[in-house]
């Protein structure tokens, strides 16, 4: 049979601010256990939340850049549960009536070797405002936990989408692409080892061209987009195995092992999942009129989408490389910037998600600690714009701007790259090579035009690389009449 | 929605409230009685009203981001029955 891997993602998104969502203790990572855990955090007695305005405008924020619904007024519910690292017992979420409502993230899914690039439109279900548990820490006493509650109460932005990924590749896409977006509109600064972007993957399988869905398994607290692939993979193949082999699917909450690169049933949920949800009476509804989504709109930066879109029009690139482009700001932030420093826009494109890029990846380092700095990078197309370097002599200038060996014209000299354009002495070479070839120049002239490319190999051989090609190619033609 | 004992105890367990047989009883019988207050109340036709989730009809006020809160960790950790290293301590919690 064939089967079909159904998957949704729930992201909690740390939110960039600088207190906690219902009180005024700091959000510092790091710090020495409970000394950012207030009277609010710890749940004392007679305490009361008092919701933070930038957790909101960050919830605001998002909601504008996937073009979501958003509700007039949300509320705040309880959810009950009993774990020492939840204090109150229970998380300040929303439920009904979430901050966010319906929006769209489009994704772009890479090529393999069997199948093209695509884009996708995934829906996203929610956006809703929660506040973070503490922390539990195991073996530092005998028979204890120890518990650190400087993370409860930390602001989280839980994204849910519609079950709309169909393999683990498009999950990845669509985790990576949020993981941008919300740096790209600065509300959570994206740090997956410290645990500000966490991903919980639902996946169910089911017979392919069936529209209903099998049992899903939640695969909990992925940290890296690795994990997420390996882990969706392995569940992916447990189910069908499961399935085929006449077994049932539970619903439960698995952990992957990276380890062993298995996933593994955690609890059931049947009798965890009773939240027992309902408004919290210590809060208010949050009301965000359209004056709130105004102001907020007015500091958000230009969106990928809107970014994508300008640089079609205003730099005539495909769609398709405006969408890589734009995957990341601080790689947009780099394209934009060697083109206002001069260099043709399709160049461009091409050298950042060509060689700068590839180079990048081997090296995994981000575009922001690149050695080539994009004024560098601009000077250097500017000299194949001019005819001084060949595009294979850029790329030696290219490796030695990386190598730190100083800046695009030093390395043209000392490495004698420049391209001789010179009519004269290109014609010299011409005539030695004409000369010493007269058997393809007659080959040529009995009609196989593959001497003539021969020729310009040869000429281009002579010059040691460095004839500018087309001027070589256009004089043997003249030359050859 | 008719309630049973093992109703009360499953409840009773998520509230974590130890509840004993014949406070079971006493409790199924004044839960269903406020269940059945609820099925009266649901005769009433409330098309077009929306749900209410707070009783008074104002809005949150909302906190600017600073912090205010500086550290007390002594001072709570003082009532604590149990802390090391900063942490306070708990039964061992295993997953």
């Amino acid at each position: 049979m064939q089967w079909e891997v159904v998957i949704g993602l729930e992201t909690h998104t740390q939110l960039q601010t600088k207190s906690k969502q219902f009180s005024g203790a700091s959000t510092t990572y790091g710090a020495e256990p409970n000394t950012q855990a207030c009277e609010v955090s710890i749940a004392l007695p007679g305490v009361l939340p008092v919701l933070n305005k930038e957790a909101v405008e960050c919830a605001i924020k998002f909601g504008l850049a996937i073009e979501a619904e958003m509700a007039p007024r949300s509320v705040f519910s309880r959810k009950n549960y009993f774990y020492p690292d939840l204090p109150k017992g229970y998380q300040i979420s929303q439920f009904e009536l979430p901050v966010v409502g319906k929006g769209k993230i489009t994704i772009q899914v890479p090529a393999t070797k069997n199948t093209e690039a695509y884009e996708k439109v995934i829906n996203i279900t929610r956006a809703h405002l929660e506040e973070d548990a503490g922390k539990s820490v195991h073996g530092a006493v005998e028979g204890m936990s120890g518990i650190d509650l400087n993370r409860a109460g930390t602001p989280l932005l839980e994204i849910v989408t519609e079950p709309d990924m169909r393999s683990a590749a498009e999950a990845v896409a669509y985790a990576k692409k949020l993981h941008e977006l919300v740096q790209w509109i600065g509300i959570c600064d994206g740090n997956m080892q410290e645990g500000s972007f966490r991903c919980d993957v639902n996946v169910s399988v089911r017979p392919k061209g069936s529209d209903k869905l099998g049992t899903r398994r939640e695969i909990k607290n992925l940290n890296s987009f690795k994990f997420m692939q390996q882990a969706i993979e392995y569940e992916t193949q447990w189910q069908i195995e499961t399935l085929e082999d006449g077994g049932t699917i539970q619903q439960a909450t698995v952990l992957f092992n990276p380890d062993t690169g298995e996933t593994r049933a955690m609890r059931s949920k049947e009798e965890a999942n009773d939240y027992r949800y309902f408004p919290d009476p210590d809060l208010l509804p949050l009301e965000v009129t359209e004056a709130d989504k105004a102001r907020v709109r007015a500091q958000m930066p230009e969106l990928p989408q809107a970014l994508q879109a300008r640089l079609v029009s205003e730099y005539q690139l495909s769609s398709y490389d405006a969408s890589t482009l734009t995957a990341s700001r601080s790689q947009a932030d780099y394209f934009v910037a060697v083109v206002h420093a001069g260099a043709d826009p399709k160049q461009a494109a091409n050298w950042v998600m060509g060689a700068l890029s590839a180079k990048l990846n081997a090296e995994e380092k981000s575009i922001v600690d690149s050695p080539v700095s994009a004024a560098q990078l601009a000077a250097l197309l500017k000299r194949i714009a001019d005819n001084t370097i060949s595009n294979n002599a850029a790329k030696q200038v290219f490796e030695g701007l990386w190598a730190g060996e100083g800046e695009v014209d030093a390395i043209i000299e000392a490495k004698g790259l420049k391209q001789v354009s010179d009519t004269g002495a290109i014609e010299a070479i011409i005539n030695e090579v004409l000369a010493a070839n007269q058997a393809m120049v007659d080959e040529y002239k009995a009609g196989k035009e593959k001497a003539f490319n021969a020729l310009v190999g040869q000429c281009m051989k002579a010059s040691k690389g460095k004839a500018n090609p087309a001027q070589v190619n256009e004089l043997l033609k003249a030359k050859l009449g | 929605m008719a309630l049973n004992l093992d109703d009360i105890k499953r409840i009773a367990h998520l509230a974590r409230i130890e509840v004993s047989d014949s406070e079971a009883q006493e409790t199924l019988n004044k839960l269903s009685g406020i269940l059945g207050l609820i099925e009266q109340m649901q005769a009433v036709d409330t098309t077009g009203i929306v749900p209410m989730s707070h009783s008074q009809d104002v809005t949150q006020r909302l906190r600017e981001d600073v912090v205010t809160k500086t550290n007390q960790r002594e001072l709570f950790q003082s009532i604590a029955p149990a802390t090391q290293d900063g942490l306070y301590l708990v039964p061992k919690v295993i997953e």
